[in-house]
C-alpha cells in the first residue's frame, strides 16, 4: 500500500487556513477567535496524544489495555450525552444512562462486528476494535443524546395528557408512548439522514481516508458500508434502550409521573 | 367503602371513610391542598399511608387497577392524540354520555386544540364516567361550565352515585357543595381537614 505520508511541517499550511479563520472573527466582530484557538488546540493536542496511544495499544495487541481504552472512550461518550442535553435526569441516574446504553450498544455492536464479519486475531486485535468502537460510539451518542434530550423535555411539556392517561387507568408505557415515539424518530432521524445522503452529497471519512492510504476505492466501500450498517445498528439498539431506559426513570413502580427527576432547565 | 388512613402527602394529613354513594364535598382556598388530596388518593404522587376500598390495600393491585376504581379527574384534563373521539375507546358509548353534558354528537370529529375549556372539561369527565369506576375524585369539575352544564354534570354524578359510586367532589362553590355533599369537609391552609354541618 502506497500513501504520501506527512510530516507535521506539512501541516503549518493548512493549519494557516484555521488562523485565516480567526482573521475573519476579529475582522467581522462574531466573537469566535477564542473559542476557534482553545479548540484548535485541543484537537491538536487530543489527536497527536490519540495517536501515541493507538501506537502503543497496536504494539501490546493486550486485551486489558484495549478494554481499558474502551472504558475511557465509554465513560466520555456519556459525559458528551450528558453535556448535550438541554433537560436531562437528575443526579448520577444520567450518567449512569448514557454509559449504560452506549455500553451497550457499541459493545455489542463492535463485538458482533469482529466475531462474525472481521474476525481479526486475536478477536479484539485494538487495530480493528478501538476504531470500530469509536465510530460505533460516536453515532450512538448522537441518537442516545438526542433521543433522550425529546423524550425528557417531551414528558414535561405534555404532563397534563401523562397524568391524564395515567389517573384513567393507563400504565406508564401507554401514557408515555407518544414521547417515546417522538424521541425514537428524533434519535434515528440523523443516521437516516447520514445513510441517504452518503456517497452523493459526502464521501464519508473512512472511506476517504483509506482511499488517501491507497486502498482501492471498491475495497473501502465494502468497509464503509460495514460501518454504516453497524452504526445503524449501533444507534438503534442505544437510542431505543436510552428512551426506554429514560421513561422508565422518569416514572415509578407505581405507574406515577416523576418530573421531580428532572433536574431545573436552567441548571442545565 | 374507600378507608383513607394518616394518609400524607407535603403539608396535608387526612384520615376518613367514604361509602358507597356517598359525596363528599370538599371545600378550601386555593393552595389549602384539594387537588393533591385527591392525586394522593389516586395514588398519582408520591405518598404515605394507608387506602383501601373495602379493606383491600391499593399497594395489594397494581397502580392502574387502582385507579380504574379509584378515578381522578383533572380540572383541566390533558390529551394525547389530535381529534376527541381518539381518546375512546368505545366511542358511541361516550357520544351518549357527552351528549347528555350538552355535547353535540359530532364533537367526536373536533381537534383537541378547538375545544373550550368547558369542552374540554365535560369531555374529561365523560372519560372517567366511561370507567365506572367505584370511587370518582373530581377536581372542580364545573368550574368552567354555565349553569345549564353544572346541572347536567351534577344529575349525572347523582345517578352513579345511586348505583353506588363514591364522590369527593372539591368546589369553590357553597351552594353547589349543599346541593352535591352528604358531607362536609374543609381544608385550611395548614392541610388538615376538618368535617362541617352541611
Amino acid at each position: 500500500m502506497n500513501y504520501i505520508q506527512l510530516g507535521y511541517s506539512d501541516l503549518i499550511l493548512p493549519a494557516l487556513l484555521v488562523v485565516m479563520n480567526g482573521v475573519l472573527s476579529i475582522a467581522l466582530q462574531l466573537k469566535l477567535e477564542r473559542q476557534l484557538a482553545v479548540a484548535s488546540v485541543r484537537m491538536v493536542i487530543q489527536l497527536v496524544l490519540v495517536g501515541y496511544v493507538l501506537t502503543f495499544l497496536f504494539a501490546a495487541v493486550s486485551l486489558l489495555w484495549t478494554a481499558l481504552a474502551a472504558l475511557i472512550m465509554v465513560l466520555f461518550a456519556s459525559r458528551e450525552i450528558v453535556v448535550r442535553q438541554k433537560r436531562r435526569l437528575l443526579g448520577l441516574w444520567t450518567y449512569g444512562l448514557g454509559a449504560g446504553c452506549t455500553l451497550l450498544a457499541g459493545g455489542t455492536v463492535t463485538m458482533f462486528s469482529l466475531l462474525t464479519q472481521l474476525r481479526p486475531d486475536p478477536w479484539y486485535h485494538p487495530r480493528y476494535a478501538l476504531p470500530l468502537l469509536g465510530m460505533i460510539l460516536g453515532n450512538t451518542m448522537t441518537g442516545v443524546s438526542l433521543g433522550l434530550d425529546l423524550l425528557v423535555s417531551g414528558v414535561a411539556r405534555e404532563r397534563a395528557a401523562v397524568d391524564s392517561c395515567l389517573a384513567l387507568g393507563g400504565t406508564r408505557y401507554q401514557a408515555l408512548l407518544p414521547m417515546i415515539r417522538d424521541a425514537l424518530r428524533g434519535g434515528f432521524m440523523p443516521t437516516i439522514n447520514g445513510m441517504a445522503a452518503i456517497g452523493l452529497v459526502s464521501l464519508p471519512g473512512m472511506m476517504t481516508g483509506q482511499i488517501l492510504a491507497g486502498v482501492e476505492p471498491v475495497d473501502a466501500v465494502k468497509y464503509q458500508l460495514l460501518i454504516m450498517f453497524l452504526i445503524a445498528g449501533g444507534t438503534g439498539l442505544g437510542t431505543l434502550a436510552a428512551v426506554i431506559g429514560g421513561g422508565w426513570l422518569l416514572t415509578d413502580h407505581r405507574h406515577r409521573l416523576r418530573l421531580d427527576r428532572i433536574a431545573p432547565e436552567e441548571s442545565s | 367503602m374507600l378507608t383513607v388512613r394518616e394518609l400524607t402527602r407535603l403539608q396535608i394529613s387526612a384520615s376518613f371513610q367514604l361509602r358507597d354513594g356517598e359525596c363528599i364535598a370538599l371545600q378550601g382556598p386555593s393552595g389549602a391542598g384539594k387537588t393533591l388530596l385527591l392525586r394522593a388518593i389516586a395514588d398519582l404522587d408520591p405518598n404515605e399511608g394507608s387506602v383501601e376500598l373495602d379493606g383491600k390495600p391499593r399497594e395489594s393491585m397494581p397502580a392502574p387497577a387502582w385507579r380504574r376504581q379509584v378515578t381522578y379527574v383533572a380540572t383541566e384534563p390533558g390529551w394525547w392524540a389530535d381529534t376527541v373521539r381518539d381518546h375512546f375507546a368505545a366511542w358511541d358509548q361516550a357520544m351518549a354520555v357527552a351528549e347528555r353534558l350538552g355535547l353535540p354528537s359530532s364533537c367526536g370529529a373536533w381537534p383537541i386544540r378547538r375545544l373550550s375549556t368547558g369542552e374540554r372539561q365535560r369531555l374529561g369527565l365523560v372519560r372517567a364516567l366511561l370507567l365506572d369506576s367505584r370511587v370518582l375524585l373530581l377536581d372542580e369539575p364545573t368550574s368552567a361550565l354555565d349553569a345549564a352544564s353544572t346541572a347536567a354534570v351534577e344529575t349525572i354524578v347523582a345517578e352513579r352515585r345511586s348505583t353506588g359510586t363514591g364522590v369527593i367532589w372539591s368546589t369553590h362553590d357553597s351552594a353547589q357543595a349543599r346541593r352535591i355533599g352528604s358531607r362536609l369537609f374543609t381544608m385550611a391552609s395548614g392541610g388538615r381537614i376538618e368535617e362541617r354541618q352541611l
